[in-house]
């Protein structure tokens, strides 16, 4: 993460590298058998969970894990990310509704529309960064939230979007069993190209960026130009899953936009562990689930619950729960060496 | 011009409570550079607090505006030494997420209790009715809680320039490492400055309350607007926070009332500020340039 010049050493700055070294580093079997159980719950996932409850983490999957690409192997944390998942969750809605296309390309065009709105935003708000960066975006998601709240022809307000429909070339997809899977190969490829960016000798500068951006900008890399084509890149990857969302809910609420959101997106992020990519996808497995058991027992005030377990987080378990993991897995490894 | 002049005043009085609450998050970044997200909702409890203690034990506005403040802080200084004490050393980043996480508690506290439902305050007597003012008139509670946060602002304006801690506290928010160096204890301050801005968070609530709906989430959206606020005044300038703070406010109220044709632009106008204002100054029109990180 970064931090102003006058902050401490950051105790925690090398938190976010370690996990992902230690699953980098692990054996390749390992990984492979990671990856194998992974592709294994995702696919076996509705059927032991309510199929809408598991379409709902699919999409909180990427989007936890564009909201990662950016605080984890960017330094940069995104308070306003809402923006980018509620506009793509409205385009989708819109282009669904009024040009009846296939649902994935509906969802295409809500992402692009994400990845445009996240343009200027991020032309802006890199110019600061650390808290100032997630104040800023927190105030430009603001921003958005009360455009969709006034543009009423467009968004209808407070009412929202009904009917977003799930056309694909005449298959029936209102059961979420099966939607479930006609959206799961494009959650697969989106968190494969975070997989691919992060790897990347393009995620290499960012990382390079995150720990030391003086360093990176003496060595001739555009900083600023990084940052926003991260920015770009993470607002498309949240896109796919708020257009996917939108769907998957046939509604989209205003809810979508707000600041709430956005710092949910975070807490997914931070309780499965920052910098880990895997750690955002078993975060949101978590918290849709949590959500949807609390509100499903009718306890009326989740985020007395969420919030608390943030608190928990921030103050005794900032590695999260993939970090933890990894940090351990890493020094049982260096140990037998 | 009276429409004008009506304007004006109600653009000053809204932005007397971003000036409030900016001043108090400016203070306490300065000290702890911790940008506190509860703030919100410490505006709310001073609301609230009122609300119950007037509706629940009959205990006036007046003695609120102490009680409130008074309470408030001192909680702030007990969570300051419970948990924010304990992430100092971190990256700031784990604060703001941290007093994000106390916001939902708090608002989910309130409105289990309470409800999501609005709750009428009274404006205490002595100051319902008008000021006349020759050519218009003016609400007197408003007039007062213009008056009020001026003689605070110039009060801690005065504290801050005239008085020890206020060096230390002014010395730290500039430069907190040569503040260290020079030997000061900056660690000292630390809590009693965030129960201080705490307590005016409180007090800007107290003060809301009989001119605002009073509800659980009515810290939540003003937050962000504070936000926006600091961020266009420059989050490490005392001034720069209470002067964006009335400016603010009134942009504010002339967008709505001249713009009322474009609610998108008027709803946004600070945003669109804040937006110009990066692109021109980055820090903020009163911050100090960061060094290069």
């Amino acid at each position: 993460m970064t931090s102003t010049v006058d902050t401490p050493a950051d105790a925690s700055r090398s938190t976010p590298s370690s996990g992902l070294i230690a699953v980098a580093q692990a054996p390749g079997w390992v990984r492979y058998a990671l990856l194998a159980v992974g592709l294994a719950v995702a696919a076996w996932l509705p059927n032991g969970l309510y199929p809408a409850v598991a379409v709902d983490i699919l999409c909180w999957a990427l989007f936890a894990v564009a909201v990662d690409l950016l605080l984890g192997f960017t330094g940069l944390m995104s308070f306003g990310h809402a923006a980018f998942w509620g506009t793509s969750a409205y385009v989708t809605g819109l282009v669904a509704i009024h040009a009846g296309l296939p649902f994935p390309l509906a969802v295409l065009a809500g992402a692009l529309a994400a990845a445009v709105l996240a343009v200027p935003i991020g032309y802006l708000a890199v110019k600061r960064t650390g808290i100032y960066f997630a104040m800023v975006t927190l105030a430009f998601a603001q921003m958005v939230y009360y455009v969709a709240n006034e543009w009423r022809s467009v968004t209808q307000g407070e009412n929202g979007l009904q009917g977003v429909p799930r056309s694909f070339f005449g298959l029936d997809l209102t059961d979420d069993y099966f939607f479930y899977y006609a959206i799961l190969p494009i959650v697969l490829l989106g968190l494969a190209a975070a997989w691919r960016i992060v790897h990347s000798p393009f995620g290499r500068v960012l990382v390079g960026i995150r720990d030391n951006p003086a360093r990176a900008r003496a060595l001739g890399y555009p900083v600023h130009r990084y940052k926003l084509t991260a920015f770009v890149l993470s607002g498309f990857i949240a896109g796919l899953g708020g257009g996917l969302f939108a769907v998957g809910h046939r509604f989209v609420s205003l809810d979508v936009l707000h600041w709430t959101t956005s710092g949910k997106a975070v807490i997914v992020v931070v309780l499965g562990g920052i910098g880990t990519l895997w750690g955002g996808v078993l975060g949101a497995g978590i918290v849709v689930r949590l959500e949807d058991w609390l509100s499903f027992s009718g306890f009326e005030a989740i985020g007395l619950v969420t919030g608390g377990i943030f608190v928990l987080v921030v103050v005794l378990f900032r590695r999260g729960i993939w970090g933890s993991v990894a940090a351990l897995a890493h020094r049982l490894a260096a140990r037998r060496r | 011009m009276t429409g004008f002049a009506q304007n004006t005043f109600n653009g000053l009085v809204s932005g007397a409570f971003y000036a409030l609450l900016a001043l108090g998050l400016a203070v306490i970044f300065g000290m702890l550079r911790v940008v506190n997200f509860a703030h919100g909702a410490f505006y709310m409890l001073g609301a609230f607090g009122a609300y119950v203690l007037l509706t629940e034990a009959g205990v006036p506005f007046w003695a609120a505006l102490v009680i409130m403040p008074v309470g408030l802080g001192l909680l702030g200084m007990a969570l300051e030494r419970a948990v924010i004490h304990r992430l100092t050393k971190l990256d700031p980043l784990y604060n703001f997420l941290l007093t994000f996480g106390l916001t939902l508690i708090l608002q989910d506290l309130v409105k289990l209790r309470y409800g999501v439902q609005s709750s009428p305050y009274a404006t205490p007597s002595l100051l319902s009715g008008s000021v006349d003012f020759g050519l218009f008139d003016f609400p007197t509670y408003r007039v007062f809680i213009l008056g009020f946060t001026v003689l605070l602002c110039v009060a801690v304006w005065w504290a801050l320039t005239r008085t020890r801690i206020g060096m230390v506290v002014r010395a730290a928010t500039e430069r907190p490492d040569l503040t260290r160096a020079l030997g000061i204890d900056v660690g000292r301050w630390v809590t009693p400055v965030f129960g201080f801005g705490i307590g005016l968070a409180g007090l800007a609530g107290v003060l809301a309350a009989p001119m605002r709906a009073v509800n659980p989430l009515m810290g939540a959206d003003l937050i962000i607007v504070v936000f926006a606020v600091v961020v266009i005044g420059g989050l490490g300038s005392i001034f720069g926070s209470v002067a964006a703070g009335f400016g603010i406010g009134l942009v504010q109220a002339w967008g709505e009332s001249y713009l009322s044709n474009f609610p998108i632009v008027s709803q946004t106008i600070v945003f669109i500020v804040m937006a110009g204002v990066l692109l021109w100054r980055p820090a903020g029109l009163f911050g100090r340039e960061e060094a290069p990180a």
